[in-house]
């Protein structure tokens, strides 16, 4: 069973959308215990990264995906708050990957939000396995984790920022993988078959 | 870099698409999520669904073909058409739509924009902008499909859109729609020294060249068209192709 963890940071019906195209099994909770019991975990969220935070431990949940051993993906903000900190309402996040994430300057050619398919590169093997560097995803955001040393995926904006993150059992996407057309597919598929 | 976008845009009235011709391995060009997959198959990068029904039945069919248009359709989609109210967008989103287009509404009452931008935040958020060049030499906005003019100018109703919390701008060419004759480059270049968010151009295509104009020299982040797509004059992936080999960016 996959567990969709919902924390009330915008709707999750693309991410449900998806997997029901994949035919797999889900259930969208918040409760701890089914989401301990999950073989995968997805962490949706679009929205502002403060609210994320705060939503995440009123319903006492950083310390619960902290602990979990089996595959977790965050997607977008739930990605976000899987890092040290975001300047966006100066949050402090649930630290998991070793990034900041800071705001993007807009300038006459890169405008903020970075909406739109942007290419992927520096591919790490397993998420990324049957796409190809290059290929295009969709993007949302006005936000962007910096590289690290969890960086599995780069995209330049003006800069280049860690379009997905990964340490351990955990992932994170910055763009939509559920909106990506076939190459988004294939990247949730490959997530559940880790 | 992000690519730009190309964009075919699909009226849909009682829950069916209207115009459009039958195209190869497409058994009913009706049907709004069967032709949007085609769309998408071809290497559309977002789609547009405009209701255009009238009555109230044909709204709540159009809510019902949102929600299959989201289970059956894997890249963003926006929907537009008579969206006046919190509670209408609220619906839309909740039955799958990535973003909503408003136009009419939010000239009337532009407090809309930021009730739903900061609801839903900006990247749900599209304000289209139906605007003519006048006599004057003003590009007036209009509502209700061109027929009404408003108090509005185009540049600085842009601006305020974007201000309010707009997190893209359609714009539209009242001079230009539907005469095939290309854009208002001039105008798209000034538009988007005016706002920092992404533009749609929209009316007018008549050619991949007029596209490409208005990519480059009109500046814009994506092209929004219906008839040279629906009509089969030009796939898109031979529209991006020849994009391509202009040496614009675009998702192949």
């Amino acid at each position: 069973m996959i567990a969709i963890i919902d924390y009330k940071m915008g709707n999750l019906r693309s991410v449900e959308n998806a997997l029901h195209r994949l035919g797999a099994e889900f259930e969208v909770t918040a409760d701890a215990e089914k989401i301990v019991r999950a073989d995968r975990v997805l962490l949706p969220g679009v929205g502002n990264a403060a609210e994320a935070m705060h939503n995440l431990r009123q319903a006492g949940l950083p310390e619960v995906i902290k602990s979990l051993r089996r595959p977790v993906l965050g997607i977008c903000v739930g990605m976000q708050v899987m890092c040290r900190h975001s300047d966006e309402g100066d949050a402090e996040c649930m630290g998991i990957f070793d990034a900041r994430v800071k705001r993007f300057k807009p300038t006459p050619t890169e405008k903020v939000p970075h909406v739109g398919w942007n290419q992927i590169g520096n591919l790490e093997k397993k998420l990324f396995t049957d796409i190809k560097s290059g290929s295009f995803v969709y993007f949302v955001h006005s936000y962007y984790a910096e590289l690290c040393p969890d960086t599995i995926a780069t995209t330049r904006h003006g800069l280049l920022f860690s379009s997905a993150l990964k340490y351990e059992n955990f992932y994170g996407t910055q763009f939509h993988p559920e909106k990506s057309g076939d190459t988004g597919e294939q990247i949730i598929k490959n997530f559940l078959e880790l | 870099m992000v690519a730009k976008r190309i964009i075919p845009c699909l009226d849909v009235k009682e829950g069916r698409t209207v115009k459009g011709i039958n195209f190869v391995g497409l058994k009913d060009v009706g049907d709004a999520v069967d032709l949007g997959r085609h769309y998408a198959r071809e290497g559309a990068d977002e789609l547009v669904y405009l209701d255009i029904s009238a009555t109230r039945e044909g709204r709540n069919t159009f809510t019902r073909l949102v929600e299959r248009i989201a289970d059956g359709i894997n890249i963003p989609f926006t929907v537009g058409g008579g969206i006046s109210t919190l509670d209408d967008a609220s619906r839309l989103l909740d039955a799958g739509a990535d973003k909503i287009s408003i136009n009419s509404a939010a000239i009337k009452d532009p407090s809309l924009i930021d009730r739903i931008a900061t609801r839903y935040g900006r990247q749900f958020v599209v304000v289209a902008i139906d605007a003519r060049l006048e006599a004057d030499g003003v590009w007036h906005a209009t509502t209700h499909g061109g027929s009404k003019a408003s108090d509005k100018e185009l540049f600085s109703w842009a601006a305020e859109a974007e201000d309010r919390g707009a997190g893209e701008i359609l714009f539209t060419s009242m001079n230009h729609d539907g005469t095939r004759s290309g854009y208002p480059c001039d105008t798209f270049a000034r538009l988007a020294e005016t706002v920092h968010i992404p533009i749609i151009a929209s009316g007018g295509a008549g050619s991949v060249a007029d596209i490409a104009d208005v990519l480059t020299a009109g500046r814009a982040d994506a092209a929004l068209a219906a008839s040279i797509f629906h009509f089969g004059e030009i796939s898109i992936g031979d529209l991006k192709r020849q994009l391509a080999a202009q040496g614009i960016a675009v998702r192949q």
